[in-house]
């Protein structure tokens, strides 16, 4: 266990200064995501164009500073992204946050993958894991129009 | 009392944990259990087991002595009137659940209200619940004060007509408020209504006496008292086990089955079906006997003396904000920090082998009032120690120092 590595400098300014912590003005797709084992919430809210790439993602929720950094970053991350490209990186994230040492996605410039690795440390703390993937299962129900609210606790 | 002595008892505390020596501050939750308590269970199993109160061969008969004793000790440690007002369940949540469901089906009807308090962990609420839909009951609420108590005078103006059962934890387990039971059973009483206690963080903390309290029922938990997991106890006035209908159907609980119908049991067989945690009731005779040894009254000071030394210091910590102020609390010391989340705080202290829970400790209603969607909660037991509530105090300034960069 290392819990420099899993409070490194990225984590506590994506989790102090959330970006994109907003409700987007006319978004077109939104779900809201909640772990009821310690009460994190997020609702990201997503503006999809016709051909199909987010031009505005952001997200409204309170949680402890990794799923906040989580939510932060992913935002950041996906803007300007199509449909596709998203749901790749979303598997992506989750098959590293889960097993696998390093991203796969060869449409991530270095830091973007430092961004996104500097996540990689709750491996160590699996009652952390949810932390950090509530807001990436919750922005995949938005895209897929999930009515239902992503419960962290039905997940894998 | 000799502190060190008594951490000694417990083998948790001589193993490292992580590396670390273990910091343990969860006790609200469950408690660690003394070698005498894991010996008993190894030892039952090892030379003395058999099923209880069914076969005449000699280990079953003794097995069954050994389970009615510790029925006796709990009678004698919270002074029941008779053992046959014990009743043994799988943890306080089923003993509540007993209540509410018996209760509800023999007593209760559509416009019928419940009275609980804001502090009501969600065992001594949801089991109240599911009568809304089945009976249409109503379920009211005594506000808490600023200091996060219940006063009397709460409870009082919550009473009407419709009111048909008061529940009530004894000590909150987040605030830590221990509440005035006895006045709010006399007052009950004084307007017909019975009263349930959730004993579950009254029992392993406070000196009990069930005939000078007057209270119908209460609930207790066993593995937050020093004792296994899978048991609980209904302590309930005889006169209410006789009248309520039995919980669960099965083996033990009968008197005469036949195919026309069934006559049930004698107490307290008649709500204790099927075969029981019967080595977990034997071993938490052991807990009961461990804590006459040292005295409910001599853990009590220890505890108290404990709770305000942890106030003391987390007090001159400036960014910590203890939740809730209560006159008569209990061991149990809540708080937040500026600008950290409760599990954030939880895993950092976790690092330096300080155990403490974060989140909403089962209590989401009280969380809502609060205004606070999780805290971090340190509890003490028996065997903590004021360098305990140092090193705590030490691991919330590490957070407060990766947090500050």
């Amino acid at each position: 266990m290392n819990l420099k590595e899993l409070y490194q400098e990225i984590i506590l300014d994506h989790g102090k200064n959330p970006r994109n912590l907003k409700k987007s003005e006319n978004f077109n797709k939104d779900a809201k995501g909640h772990n009821p084992l310690c009460g994190d919430k997020v609702h990201v809210f997503l503006k999809i164009d016709e051909d199909k790439k987010i031009s505005d993602i952001s997200f409204e929720g309170s949680g402890c500073a990794i799923s906040m950094a989580s939510a932060s970053i992913m935002t950041d991350l996906m803007k300007e992204k199509n449909e596709k490209e998203v749901k790749e990186l979303i598997s992506d994230f989750l098959d590293m946050i889960k097993h696998n040492p390093e991203l796969k996605s060869k449409n991530l410039d270095d830091n973007e993958k430092t961004k996104l690795m500097s996540l990689s440390g709750v491996k160590q703390y699996p009652m952390r894991v949810k932390c950090a993937t509530l807001a990436w299962h919750t922005l995949t129900s938005a895209i897929n129009n999930s009515q239902n609210e992503t419960n962290s606790e039905k997940l894998d | 009392m000799m502190i060190e002595n008594i951490k000694k008892q417990f083998p948790i505390f001589s193993n490292k944990v992580q590396n670390n020596d273990l910091v343990y501050l969860d006790s609200a939750n469950s408690s660690q259990k003394p070698q005498v308590v894991v010996d008993r269970i190894y030892d039952f199993y090892t030379k003395e087991f058999s099923n209880v109160g069914r076969s005449v061969h000699y280990l079953a008969v003794a097995a069954t002595n050994l389970y009615e004793e510790t029925r006796t000790l709990m009678q004698k440690y919270i002074n029941a009137k008779d053992p046959n007002e014990i009743v043994f369940t799988k943890g306080a949540t089923e003993a509540i659940n007993l209540v509410a469901n018996t209760f509800g089906q023999k007593f209760l009807k559509e416009g019928d209200e419940i009275l609980l308090t804001e502090l009501e962990h969600h065992s001594n609420y949801v089991p109240w619940h599911y009568l809304r839909r089945s009976k249409g009951i109503q379920i009211k609420f005594a506000e808490i004060n600023s200091d996060g108590e219940i006063s009397l005078e709460s409870i009082e103006r919550q009473i009407n007509r419709n009111t048909k059962m008061i529940a009530i934890t004894h000590l909150s387990n987040v605030t830590g408020a221990i509440l005035p039971i006895k006045e709010i059973t006399q007052l009950a009483h004084s307007k017909n209504i019975p009263v349930l206690v959730d004993g579950c963080q009254g029992a392993p903390h406070l000196k009990l006496d069930m005939q000078d309290i007057g209270c119908d029922f209460y609930a207790i938990s066993c593995h937050k008292m020093y004792g296994p997991t899978g048991l609980g106890i209904l302590y309930a006035k005889k006169k209410w086990l006789e009248a309520l209908p039995p919980y669960q159907g099965g083996g033990g609980m009968i008197k005469e089955v036949n195919k026309e119908g069934i006559t049930f049991g004698d107490l307290p067989n008649k709500y204790e079906a099927g075969t029981m945690a019967t080595a977990q009731v034997i071993a938490f005779g052991e807990s009961i006997k461990f804590l006459n040894k040292i005295g409910i009254e001599n853990i009590e000071n220890h505890e108290s003396e404990l709770t305000k030394y942890g106030e003391e210091v987390l007090r001159r910590n400036n960014s910590v904000k203890l939740v809730g102020n209560p006159k008569n609390k209990g061991s149990v010391l809540s708080f937040t920090l500026d600008g950290i989340h409760p599990h954030d705080i939880a895993t950092i202290l976790d690092e330096d082998g300080v155990a403490i829970r974060a989140g909403h400790h089962c209590c989401q209603i009280l969380h809502d009032k609060l205004g606070l969607p999780a805290t971090a909660r340190a509890s003490l037991g028996v065997y903590n120690t004021k360098e305990d509530i140092d090193k705590l105090n030490e691991s919330i300034n590490k957070c407060k120092d990766i947090f500050s960069k």
